[in-house]
This record gives C-alpha cells, structure tokens and sequence, in this order.
C-alpha cells in the first residue's frame, strides 16, 4: 500500500524524521519496500502571477515579463515558455533559488536583465512536463512558498503488507500502529452522522447473512456528480497511487483509504426495488465496471436488486448500475462480507480489485456506519445533494466471533528466549487494543474487531515478540547433546559424484525440469509428457523425462558461442508417469545424473594429436564413476541414441542408465555438431560403495603371456574376456586386453585382440611348463567355444 | 729435471689434449701401453745393475702412479663433460603448458548449497529430500495454508494439466512435513522423541520470470524440532550461519517481523553487509519463524510439548551475494563462459 507520510502524520505524528519512521514500521512487520520524496529538493520557489508579459526586444521566442512574486515590487524575468500569458500562476524561482542541478542568479538575456526563472514542472522535478510553465490555480496565494502550497515536504511510503494484517490497510490502521508503537495519542478523523433530510430508503435484504452479515444503505438525492473534487483530497488520492476519477468515485476511494472500509456507489434510479445480497441464480450474468461479462460461480456473492444482479459483493461494481457523471441519485454501500466468502473469488474470474483485496483479508465488521456516515458528510460537502436515513441490514450472530483467546505467559517466555513479566506482557498487548482479563497465571486476550489475525494463543505470543522487538529477542547460540551423526563409509553422496565429474572434466549445469515437447518426443519417444498446466512459454510446457535433452540444448548454446568443446553434465530430478510412484502416486521422480561430451577429446594443445571424443572415452568417464564397482555394457537400442554406438549400463545385472552417441538423426536436426556422447545413469547407483577388504599379496614373481586371438568381427569383447577367464586355471590372475585390429593379414569380417594374461601363484615361483600349459588351455577353450584362431 | 718427470709432464699434456674418450685412449698407450713409453723404460730396468734396479724401479713406479692420476682426472673431466652436453642437448621449455585434460567444476549454486550442508552439518543437521512433483496436501495444507487462503495468491503455483491434486512445489517446506510424519512414526509409541535437525535444498518452482526471478530456482529449508527450541535459538543459528558461510564478521543480521502460514512468529531475515559494493543496504535472503502449531500437529508431533524453528532461505540469492552475480538466469542458461568462472 502506498501513502502519503504527511497523511499519516495528521494522524499520528511521533518525534521520529522519515527514515526513523520508515524503520519503525519496517520493524514492526510493515515493511516500508520504498520511501520516495514527493518532489526532489530545491528552495527558493514561490507562487508568482504574471502580471506583463511582452514580446523579448531581441528574441522573437522570448518573452519579457513583470512577475508579481510577493517580494513588495514586480520582477523582470525572461521566460521563453510558449504558454506564458498574463494573468496565469506560476512556480517563480526568486534570484538564490536553489533548483536540482542549478542555482538561480540574476543574469542578461539577450541584453536584458532578468531576476528569477518561471518554471515548468520538469524544471522543479515535479513530473516530467515541461511543456511549458507549471499551470497554478488561480486562488494560489501569490508569495507562498510552492513548497508548503503544494506539500511537497512529503514521503511516499510503499509498505507491502502481509496478508494477516489487513487492518492496516488504511491510513486509520496503519496510524493505529504507529501510535501503538510509540505512545503518541491518535488523531481519529472525526466523523459526524448526518442528519438525514430525506426519508427515501431502500430496504436491504440478507439473503445469505453468514456470507453478509452486515449491510448499510442509504440514498443521497440531488448530487452534482460533475462537482470537481477539491485539490486536497486529489493530492492524497494522488500519493496513495489512487487516480482521481470523478468526485463521488473520489470520496468512495478516499474513504477506503483513510479508514479501510471499501464503499460503493449505484446510481440510484437505476436500481428497482430492495438490495438483496444472495448467490447467483442459474445463467445470470454481470457486466462489470472493467467492461468484463462473467457468469458468477454459484459461490460468488452477489448485490442485486429485486430484477437484476448488479454487482459482485466486495468484489467490483456493475457497468449498468453505476454512477456516471449524470448521475443525481445515489445509493451508497457500505457491508461487511465475510472474508471466506469473498476469498479467491476476484482471482478466479482473473483480477483483483482494492475491495476484494479488503474484504478477503478481513475488514473492520464494525466500521460500515461510521464509514458511509464519513462518505455522506464529504459527499454532501463537496456534491451537495441531500441524504436518507442509514438503513442497516445486520445479523448479529453471523459477525465474526471476537472470543478470548488463553494466553500463557510462560509458554510466550518459552518459545521466544525472552523474559518479560506478566505486566509487561500485558502492557504490550492493551498498546494494540487487545483487551486482557487475568485467569489465574494465564491471560485471556480479546482481539477487536478490526483484527482478523489473532485466533490461538501464538498469535498473540507473534503480537508479543513483534510489539517487544525482534531486534531486542536475543540471538542465543543453541544448547544441545553432542551426538556424532553417522558417516557410512559404504556409500558415497551426491558430492562426491559431482566432484568425479568435475574432475574428469565435466562442467555442472542446472537445466529447467519443464522442456520441450518436441525434445521429449524425440529424444525419449514420450508421446504422452507431463504436461504443466500452466506453463509460462510453450518451450518450458512439458516436464522432462530425461536429461540428456537438456545438455544437448546446452550444447547448442554454446556452439552459437562459438564453443565447440563442450563437457557438460547435471544432476536433477526425471519425471515419469507411474501409477504406484512412491511418494507421490502417479509419477516416478529418480534423481539422474548425465553428462555430455562432444568437441575434441583433449583441450587444444601442442603435442597431443586433435581428435574428436568418441564412445569409449565417455565410457571411460562412466567406469571412472563407479570404479572400482565393474559395471556391465549391452548394446540397447533408444530413441536418443545411435542404435550401433550405444550400451545399456548394468551393475550387478540391473540397468541402471545409457551411454553412447547422440543418434546422427537428432545430431543434425539439432545442429549438434559432430557425434556428441552422452551417458544418463541412476544417482542412486553411482552412490554405492563397496568397503575396501584386504587380499593378501603375492611375494612371487609374476609372469606375463601375450596372445592375440583372432574372431569374428561382431564378436563382443566382453564375450571373449568372459570365455577366457571361464576356462583359466587359478594361477592366471588376469586377462587384459591391450590391442584390437583390423586391417592387413587379418580377413575382413575378422578382427585380432591382443591380450596379456597375467600369472602368478601366492606359493611357489611358477615353471615355463604349467604357464604354458595354461595358455594352451585358455587357447584352447577360446578356440573351441568362439571359433577364435590363435595369431601365428 | 729428469726424463721421468718430463714424461709425467708429457703424458699430462697429452691427455689433456685429447678432445675425447678415442684419443684419451690413444695417448694412454703411447705412455702405459705394451709398447709405451713407460713401458720401454719398465723393460729396460733389466739392463741395470741390480743394485740400480731397485731404485730405478721405485722412480718408474711413481711416474707410472702420477700418468695413472692423470689419465683418470682426464676421464672424469671428459665424462662430466659428456654429460654436462647431454643435459645441455635434453633441456625442454619448461613454460610450454603442461599436456593432458583440464578439468570441470561444480556449477556456483551447487559450491554454496555444498558449503551449506558442510556448515549446517557441522551442528548435527542431516540432509532430507522430497519429490518435486509433490502433493498439494504437503505443499499447502499441510503447511496451514488451506484452499482460498490469501497466501496461496504469493505462490504462483504450476500444476499439471489434468490433476488438481499435484502441483510443482512451491518451496522446499513440504519436505518439513515429509521429515516430521517420517521422524514422528520411527519414534512413535517412545517415552521421548529426539530431537530433529534437518536441511533439504532442492529446487522449487513458482509462475515467474525476470531478471531476479526464475521459473525454478533453489531453496534450502532448514527445520529443527525440539522440546525447548526457542526463537532466540532460531536468531542464534540463523546468524551464526550467515557470518560463517560469508566469512566474515562485518556483516549486520535483522529479523524482521513478517507472515507465513506456517510459521509463527515469522521473520524475514536480511543482511547488511559494512563494506563491499552492497554496503549498508539491506539485502532480503530468508524466511524463517518458529513452526506452526498446526503444522507441528500434520506432521504427527504434539505443539504442546515440543517447539521448533524452521527457515527457508534462497541459495541462488546467497550465490549472487558470495561471487557478486547480478543476474539470476546466468545460473540457468548454461553458458560455460559463466559456469567456468566457478571452477
């Protein structure tokens, strides 16, 4: 909410400048977002009339003026504004004056001496006209300073308010604090019921009084709804943020703002009949003051007459009941709704308004007499016209309950760390019109009635520690028993992963979980996403189901960067339909981890030959991951992935991701460059660590073996490795691979492997004739199962 | 001077001649070999008399010992020669960079929710987690904040199309509740309930987008549930926190009174830094209060015995405080000229 602080201080005025101010209310839960001078310091300006004003002797743009400024003679000033005119009132800057940027002296202008500067309102920092001089009313006193005129000497203070203190949204409220907080006396606007000079009246009925409880109406004949509205009232509005509109919608506004009651006014002969406040019947519709038809929901409380609905209660008037500048009779409305009643409905239908804001938050239940008797005395004051008697439609037992809530100072001492006794507690309280009976050692507080937010004994433990101070609640460092917690060293977290891929050179990234569908489609043959119903652009519509889509988007990225090595990987949430997800039901939401590589396998550098990452080396990252777990490679067919350059993960025979290249497809769809690599496994895989266990170590000599073995080219590796160590003796402690080729003396369709079989025994130095006799086994198998040849 | 020392002299000079290991040896042989010089006048001792021959023997023998002496100081200064050409023929550039890969980093947000858990850690928290696609009983109702609820308008929630009963959570409180229900149920039935101390960061999601807003962004949500945890201890923590996570004591902490459904009292917490570009200026980066009763009550634990705080505070905020980042999408948009500068 904005105000004027010259407003609130005809309020309450407390010997505080404005920043001390501001951060009183800052402190006490009304945070002040923003404090604005109204105008931007300079002195010396006064209201001035122009009393002559001829053409400039040497400037045909010029123009030579007699200024009546106050100063006991007239003042010659050359004024080149293209309005100035005899008779006008202006801003007159008298020789000392001090403007934002400059300072006023007496100077020559083409010859001729002037002694002050005519200002336009850009000039003063006022707005951003400047046109030509500021126009002045005509009564503004000559000689006044502009300053004291036109109140300059202002701050706006934007307070954002939460939504439990809806009593401050008003200058009244906000007053009422700010004196509660510093024990000055509050200046309540004085509000004298006018005698009603008609007996017109419409009768009100509370068709739903548990949603309107309360309702007061009255009728104001003979109104001029084109009476301009004073300048004073205009300037407050203003500073509020409020437009001004016409002079009766002006009192409406005004008076909301000063007491918190929003108010409404219909055009009297447009309406037939009694005011009823009820529910919406079947089809009825509304044409709203910001020009939009809606159907109300069966639960959107309506003001409507005995023919029509003519307004959404507390919400916003109708387009066809509403005054208008022709407007002679008037019925006003000033009720009390229900804050459930009034609660969401505005947002449904896709607005806010001042009153809706009000009324869902809770307004005063026992303000509306006093508040259409304030709009009545402004109206008469500033419209004329003559009003009706109050007719208040109310259902006692239908107002909000105001009942004791048991406060236990103990528990208040307790739960904030702070110690003050039970006067002092009580003091605080009746400082903000709670009332306190004493039971025993508890206290029984009564909110008044423009509270909403005090129901449970913490609301009012909150009321404590705000009125006491959060600056002067000590910060204690907290007492508590020492327990180590645990650290499994059979597990790793998240960071060490992290910090793995980072080390193999891997940049983190943090991609949005929402995408795009093509992406989704493609990348994942996910032709049913889940979809966000709200999503705030069309490319962030669906949720991803994978990450790999995401690091090929940062791989574009980038390439338009003109990067063109690119390692990136992220750790976040997938998101996938599962009837019995836990925890959620009906989603899977696995943490991942991916990465993507694509560029040449080493920075640029001398001495290293340039080549382009490929499969293996992405599978090597993989490996590094989970080393020294040995994971498992199946060839795996996926929408993502070249069908011949990709390899399902296993560990311990379950699947826990892929790795391979980004298939050529989708490589130049998306104008990923060359062949980028990607893995995308299961966190929760990479998390498991084995405890390292001893083996003893061997004291004899080793002794190595190199075989090359030729196969069929579409044999697996992994196959061959797992043929040779099924038929090893025990003496063979390893079989490693360390050459695969093709190409001259091998057929085509061929391929040798070359391997070196490490053997050792934890006894005895072994003899040339038992290693190769396990070599001829090994040989052997590996002939007889795989139809491997052994390399002359 | 006799011949024998004009030899040694001679041999001296020799050696020291020969410009190698080939004509060290030449010059050995013209002296000690079989027909050497020395080795002349060795078989000529038989020609004297033998009472000469002993004498003439002894003096031979010195002259021998003293070409010996410098054949062997000429072999060492030519070997440290050769070397000394090696190691000048092997010297690399030491300044070319060195060879092989470089190396990645963690993106900045993760480096601060790291030092967050570490610190956090180092006072008995433990690391929770819940689903980001969550259930609108954890993320509203269970936090006190009903349907029509005027907080539910400061969320602008995402929800998925076609299920009103999930939604993208809106913060990392829910996990709160999760972690109170879970801890509520493993200690049910007990005399006494231990004490829990959680923290659970994570990404959270909210209908908005400029450059200090992000459609997701990070939380860290902080909870501590105990018999007599107080609002001072929630100052305490809080504080403590701040000055160690930005290492330094010249830094202000203000709690200012504020609203959640879920907490009461609330607070915002906002820092002020004494020097540096931000200085004096108020910074949002938290909200926190001590946990609602309500919410104590769905997550199974009983208000009247036990109180407890719980905090929410923005982690990319933090990031953008700690490295001077200006503008929040830079931490989604990828770009490794931003992320490489965290390495």
């Amino acid at each position: 909410m904005q105000f004027s602080e010259q407003w609130l201080r005809s309020l309450v005025n407390p010997p505080l400048d404005s920043e001390a101010l501001g951060h009183l209310m800052t402190m006490a839960g009304l945070e002040v977002e923003e404090s604005a001078p109204v105008a931007p310091p300079f002195s010396g300006v006064v209201v001035a009339r122009i009393v002559e004003a001829e053409k400039h002797p040497n400037a045909d743009k010029l123009k030579l003026c007699k200024v009546d400024a106050g100063q006991g003679e007239l003042l010659q000033i050359v004024c080149g504004a293209p309005n100035a005119a005899v008779g006008m009132t202006v801003p007159c800057a008298i020789v000392g004056a001090k403007l934002p940027g400059f300072e006023i002296k007496a100077a020559k202008l083409r010859g001729v001496e002037s002694f002050g500067m005519l200002c336009s309102a850009r000039e003063l920092g006022l707005s951003e006209d400047h046109a030509g001089l500021m126009d002045l009313p005509a009564d503004a006193p000559v000689g006044m300073n502009l300053r004291e005129y036109l109140a300059l000497d202002d701050t706006l203070f934007t307070i954002k308010l939460t939504p439990n203190r809806s009593d401050c949204l008003s200058l009244l409220g906000v007053g009422r604090e700010v004196a509660a907080l510093t024990g000055q006396s509050l200046l309540v606007p004085e509000v004298v019921a006018v005698k009603p000079t008609l007996d017109d009246r419409r009768d009100i009925v509370l068709d739903v009084p548990a949603a309107c409880p309360r309702y007061c109406g009255r009728i104001v004949r003979g109104v001029d709804a084109k009476a301009p509205t004073p300048d004073w009232m205009k300037q407050r509005l203003q500073r509020c943020g409020v437009r001004s509109i016409s002079a009766l919608v002006d009192v409406t506004n005004y008076v909301m703002l000063e007491l918190g009651q929003p108010l409404h006014a219909f055009d009297n002969a447009r309406l037939s009949g009694a005011i009823h406040v009820r529910y919406p019947r079947e089809g009825e519709q509304v044409l709203l003051l910001n020009e939009q038809t809606i159907t109300p929901a069966a639960d959107t409380l309506l003001i409507a007459d005995e023919t029509r609905a003519l307004a959404l209660a507390g919400i916003m008037g109708g387009e066809e009941s509403g005054i208008t500048l022709d407007t002679t009779d008037m019925f006003l409305e000033s009720a009390f709704f229900a804050p459930d009643a009034i609660a969401g409905r505005a947002r449904s239908y896709g607005f806010v308004s001042d009153a809706s804001h009000r009324f869902e938050r809770g307004v005063d239940f026992e303000l509306a007499a006093s508040a259409i008797e304030r709009a009545t005395q402004l109206i008469l004051e500033i419209c004329g016209g003559a009003a009706g008697p109050v007719v208040e439609a109310v259902s006692k037992e239908h107002l909000p309950a105001r009942k004791a809530v048991r406060l236990r100072p103990a528990r208040a001492r307790r739960l904030l760390g702070i110690d003050p006794d039970n006067a002092a507690i009580v003091k605080l309280l009746n400082g903000v019109h709670l009332g306190v009976r004493h039971e025993g050692e508890d206290l029984l507080v009564v909110p008044p009635s423009f509270r909403f937010d005090i129901e449970i004994e913490e609301d009012l433990i909150e009321e404590i520690a705000r009125l006491y101070g959060y600056d002067n609640i000590p910060a204690l460092p907290p007492q508590g028993g020492l327990a180590m917690l645990d650290r499994s060293e059979s597990g790793r977290s998240v960071w060490d992963v992290r910090h793995l891929l980072a080390g193999r050179d891997y940049q983190e990234v943090v991609n949005y979980a929402f995408v795009e569908e093509a992406w989704e489609r493609d990348f994942c043959s996910n032709d049913t996403p889940i979809q966000l119903a709200n999503p705030i652009a069309s490319q962030m519509s669906v949720m991803r189901s994978s990450l790999i889509p995401g690091l090929a988007g940062n791989l574009v990225a980038n390439r338009k960067r003109q990067l063109s090595r690119v390692r990136v990987f992220e750790i976040g949430r997938c998101f996938e339909r599962k009837a019995d997800g836990e925890p959620v039901a009906g989603f899977h939401q696995p943490v991942r981890v991916a990465g993507l590589a694509a560029g040449s396998a080493l920075p640029e550098q001398w001495g290293a030959p340039t080549r382009n990452v490929d499969f293996y080396d992405v599978k090597g990252d993989v490996e590094a991951l989970f080393a020294p777990r040995a994971l498992k490679f199946e060839p795996v067919s996926e929408p993502a992935l070249h069908p011949g350059r990709a390899a399902a993960v296993l560990l311990e025979g379950r699947r826990i991701g892929v790795v391979g290249e980004i298939h050529p497809v989708w490589v130049q769809r998306y104008e990923l460059g060359v062949a980028p690599v990607v893995f995308e496994l299961d966190v929760d895989a990479a998390l498991l660590a084995d405890l390292p266990a001893y083996a003893e170590i061997s004291r004899q000599p080793a002794v190595t073996r190199d075989l090359a073995l030729v196969v069929e080219q579409a044999l697996p590796v992994a196959r061959v490795i797992e043929v040779l160590n099924e038929s090893a003796p025990a003496i063979v402690k390893g079989v490693e691979l360390f050459d695969v080729y093709h190409g001259k003396g091998i057929d085509p369709g061929k391929k040798s492997l070359a391997f070196r079989v490490l053997m050792q025994d934890t006894q005895r130095t072994l003899e040339d004739a038992e290693v190769d006799a396990a070599v001829t086994t090994i040989v052997q198998h590996a002939e007889t199962v795989l139809g491997a040849r052994l390399r002359g | 001077m006799d011949k024998l020392d004009q030899l040694v002299q001679q041999a001296t000079a020799e050696f020291a001649g020969a410009a190698d290991g080939v004509q060290l040896e030449q010059a050995k042989a013209r002296f000690l070999g079989k027909t050497g010089v020395l080795t002349e006048q060795l078989k000529s001792l038989g020609k004297l008399a033998p009472e000469e021959r002993r004498a003439a023997g002894a003096e031979i023998n010195r002259a021998k010992d003293a070409i010996e002496a410098a054949l062997e100081a000429r072999r060492n200064a030519l070997r440290e020669a050769v070397l000394l050409a090696q190691l000048a023929a092997e010297a690399l550039d030491v300044t070319l960079p060195g060879r092989g890969t470089s190396v990645g980093g963690l993106h900045p947000v993760s480096r601060t929710l790291e030092r967050i858990e570490g610190l956090f850690r180092s006072i008995g928290f433990v690391v929770a987690d819940g689903p980001e696609i969550e259930t609108d009983w954890h993320n509203f109702t269970a936090l006190n904040t009903p349907e029509n609820h005027p907080a539910r308008s400061m969320h602008d929630t995402f929800y998925l199309e076609g299920n009103d009963e999930v939604l993208l959570r809106t913060h990392t409180s829910p996990v709160q509740v999760r972690a109170m229900l879970d801890h509520a149920a493993r200690h049910a039935g007990r005399e006494h309930m231990p004490e829990l101390r959680i923290i659970a960061p994570g990404r959270v999601y909210r209908v908005d987008s400029d450059a200090t807003h992000s459609p997701m962004f990070h939380q860290v949500e902080g909870l501590w549930i105990g018999e007599n945890v107080s609002f001072a201890d929630l100052k305490g923590v809080i504080a403590d926190f701040l000055r160690k996570f930005f290492e330094t004591e010249d830094l202000q902490v203000r709690f200012r009174p504020s609203f959640f459904p879920f907490t009461e009292p609330s607070a915002e917490i906002d820092v002020a830094f004494m020097s540096g570009a931000l200085k004096g200026r108020w910074l949002e980066i938290a909200g926190c209060g001590m946990v609602h009763p309500n919410v104590l009550r769905f997550g199974g634990i009983d208000p009247e015995r036990y109180t407890g705080f719980a905090f929410g505070m923005g982690p990319d905020r933090l990031t953008m405080l700690r490295y001077g980042v200006n503008d929040l999408r830079l931490f989604f948009e990828g770009d490794l000229r931003f992320l490489s500068q965290f390495r």
